[in-house]
C-alpha cells in the first residue's frame, strides 16, 4: 500500500527526518533526537506536522443538534470560538474515536478525528446526521495541520512574518480564532496534545509549506525545533492524554477509561446512551497511571502482575524524559485501580515494582 | 552513514574491534539511529561466559527495545559503566565512548566486513 504524504513531505525530507507509517501516512517520527525534541517542547517550543489528522465539517442550522446526537457531549451549547473534547460512541457505548470539536460559527462546527479513525468517524457522523438539517463534509485531504507547542509558542507566532496574530495572546485554552497568513485563512486553536501551552493551525494544503517556513524562521531566536511523532507520544503520555488504539478502543467504555465526564447523560437521545446506561460488569478493567522503579519502562502489551498473577496490561509506556522514571498507562482489574496500589510490571520476564498513581504524570505550572 | 573499515560487523548491527585475544563490542551508528535516543542499556556482567549468537543484553530507546547478541564467544572482561550511566553515548559516539562490553575471545561468531555490512543496510 502506498503511504499518504503530508503536504509538508518535501520539507521533512530536506530536514533529514526519519519516517514512520502512522495510520497509513508517511510521517516524521523524529528529525534528529526525539529526546531533544521532547525537551524543546517542555522548555522552548516544538513545531509539528499533524496533517494526517482528519477534519470533518458540519454546516447548517441542524449541525449542533446533529453533533448532540452523534457524540457523547452537548456540542450545541458550546459558545462560538470554543473547542471541546468529545467521544464518538458505538450503540454499545464503547469508543469509536475521541475528537476535538471547534465551534466555528452558529451553524458551523469542525470535528477533528484521529487519522486512523478518519473513515469510521466520518461515516458515523454522516449516518447520524441524516435526519438533521446539515451537511457533513470530510475535508481531511485538503487541510493541513501545523502545531506550535511549548512556552515560547505565542512569541514565535507573534514573530511570524505575514501572520495576523491579533487576539492570540488573549486567546484562552480550548478557544479558537480565525486568522490570516499572507491572505490565507488559518484557524488557530489554543489546543494541543503535549501538556504545554501551544497552538494548532489548520490551513489549506497549498499554504502549509509557506506557513511552516515562516514559523521556522520566526523560531530561530526562540530555540524552536521541528518535532516528530516519537516525542509527541512521550509528551502526551506525560500529560496523561489517552491515545486511540492504546488507551481507547471499541472494547472500552468511557467510565472504564476515566472519561465519564465527557458523556452528558442529561441528553435524552444520543448514540451510545443505552450502552453507557447499561454500565459495565463488576470486573471490567480500568485505566490507570503507573509509575515504576528504575529505568526500564513497561511498554504496550506488557503484563501487569500482583503477587505473580496477571491483573492487567500496559497500554502505553516510556521512560519519562521529563520526570526521569518509567511511566505507563495500564488497564487493570478494578481492585488494583486505586492510586497507591503496589503492582509489578513484567518487563520482558522481570517483575519491576510499580505503583498506581493519579494522572497526569506531568502538569505544567499554571500560566502566569 | 559511518561504517569504520577497520571493524568487523554482524548482521545484528553490532561492531567488533579485535585487539589480540580481546574483542570490544558495540552497536553500529545505523542501529543507534534506528533505535532513536537510547535511554537504558543492560550489559553482560564482567566474568560471565557468553556464546556467540546468544542474547546478552538490551538497548532501549524511548520508542523501542533492541536486543544485544554476542558477536563472539568468550568471557566478558568489562561492561562499559560510562554507557550504563550515560546511554546517550551510544548515539553520540557509537564506535568510541559508546562501546558496550569487551570479551576475551574463545571463538568468533559470524562476522562480516565493513563493505558487507554496508551492503546489508543499503539493501
Amino acid at each position: 500500500m502506498t503511504l499518504k504524504q503530508s503536504p509538508l513531505d518535501a520539507i521533512h525530507r530536506e530536514l533529514g527526518a526519519s519516517f514512520t507509517d502512522f495510520a497509513g501516512w508517511d510521517m516524521p517520527v523524529r528529525y534528529t533526537s526525539d529526546l531533544a525534541e521532547h525537551h524543546a517542547v517542555r522548555t522552548s517550543a516544538g513545531l509539528f506536522d499533524l496533517s494526517h489528522m482528519a477534519e470533518i465539517y458540519l454546516t447548517g442550522p441542524g449541525a449542533g443538534a446533529a453533533l448532540d446526537f452523534a457524540l457523547a457531549g452537548t456540542l450545541s451549547e458550546i459558545p462560538l470560538g470554543r473547542a471541546k473534547y468529545s467521544l464518538i460512541l458505538s450503540e454499545q457505548g464503547t469508543i469509536i474515536d475521541d475528537v476535538i470539536v471547534y465551534r466555528l460559527g452558529n451553524d458551523e462546527f469542525l470535528v477533528v478525528a484521529n487519522a486512523g479513525n478518519r473513515f469510521p468517524a466520518a461515516e458515523a457522523i454522516r449516518e447520524r446526521a441524516v435526519n438533521f438539517e446539515c451537511v457533513v463534509d470530510d475535508r481531511s485531504d485538503e487541510i493541513a495541520l501545523i502545531a506550535v507547542q511549548g512556552p515560547k509558542a505565542l512569541a514565535i507566532l507573534e514573530a511570524t512574518a505575514g501572520f495576523a496574530t491579533e487576539g492570540l495572546a488573549e486567546l484562552g485554552y480550548y478557544r479558537c480564532l480565525p486568522r490570516e497568513f499572507n491572505g490565507q485563512a488559518v484557524l488557530v486553536g489554543r489546543t494541543g496534545y503535549t501538556g504545554e501551552d501551544g497552538f494548532e493551525l489548520y490551513v489549506d494544503n497549498a499554504g502549509a509549506a509557506e506557513l511552516w517556513a515562516a514559523i521556522t524562521t520566526a523560531g530561530v531566536g526562540h530555540d524552536l525545533l521541528a518535532c516528530g511523532l516519537a516525542c509527541r507520544d512521550t509528551l502526551r503520555l506525560e500529560a496523561g492524554m489517552p491515545l486511540y488504539g492504546h488507551e481507547l478502543s471499541l472494547d472500552l467504555t468511557p467510565v472504564q477509561v476515566g472519561l465519564e465526564k465527557v458523556v452528558d447523560l442529561t441528553k435524552d437521545n444520543f448514540v451510545g446512551r443505552d450502552g453507557v446506561m447499561a454500565g459495565v460488569s463488576a470486573g471490567a478493567v480500568r485505566l490507570v497511571g503507573i509509575q515504576s522503579e528504575g529505568k526500564r519502562a513497561g511498554r504496550a502489551e506488557y503484563p501487569v502482575h500482583s503477587n505473580g498473577r496477571t491483573v492487567g496490561v500496559i497500554t502505553s509506556g516510556a521512560l519519562s524524559p521529563t520526570l526521569g522514571y518509567p511511566i505507563a498507562f495500564a488497564l487493570v482489574e478494578p481492585e488494583f485501580a486505586e492510586p497507591g496500589t503496589s503492582i509489578d510490571v513484567d518487563v520482558r520476564g522481570t517483575d519491576v515494582p510499580a505503583v498506581v498513581v493519579s494522572i497526569p504524570f506531568y502538569s505544567r505550572k499554571a500560566r502566569s | 552513514m559511518n561504517i569504520p573499515s577497520d571493524l568487523k560487523y554482524t548482521s545484528e548491527h553490532e561492531w567488533v574491534r579485535i585487539e589480540g585475544d580481546t574483542a570490544v563490542v558495540g552497536i553500529t551508528q545505523y542501529a543507534a539511529d534506528a533505535l532513536g535516543d537510547i535511554v537504558y542499556v543492560d550489559l553482560p556482567k564482567a566474568g560471565t561466559t557468553i556464546a556467540a549468537g546468544a542474547i546478552v543484553g538490551e538497548a532501549e530507546s524511548t520508542k523501542s527495545v533492541g536486543e544485544l547478541f554476542a558477536p563472539v564467544s568468550g568471557d566478558v572482561v568489562e561492561a562499559n559503566q560510562a554507557v550504563v550511566n550515560s546511554p546517550e553515548l551510544v548515539n553520540s559516539d557509537p564506535y568510541g565512548a559508546g562501546w558496550l562490553f569487551s570479551v576475551t575471545v574463545s571463538a568468533l561468531g559470524t562476522l562480516i566486513s565493513a563493505d558487507e555490512y554496508e551492503d546489508l543496510i543499503t539493501e
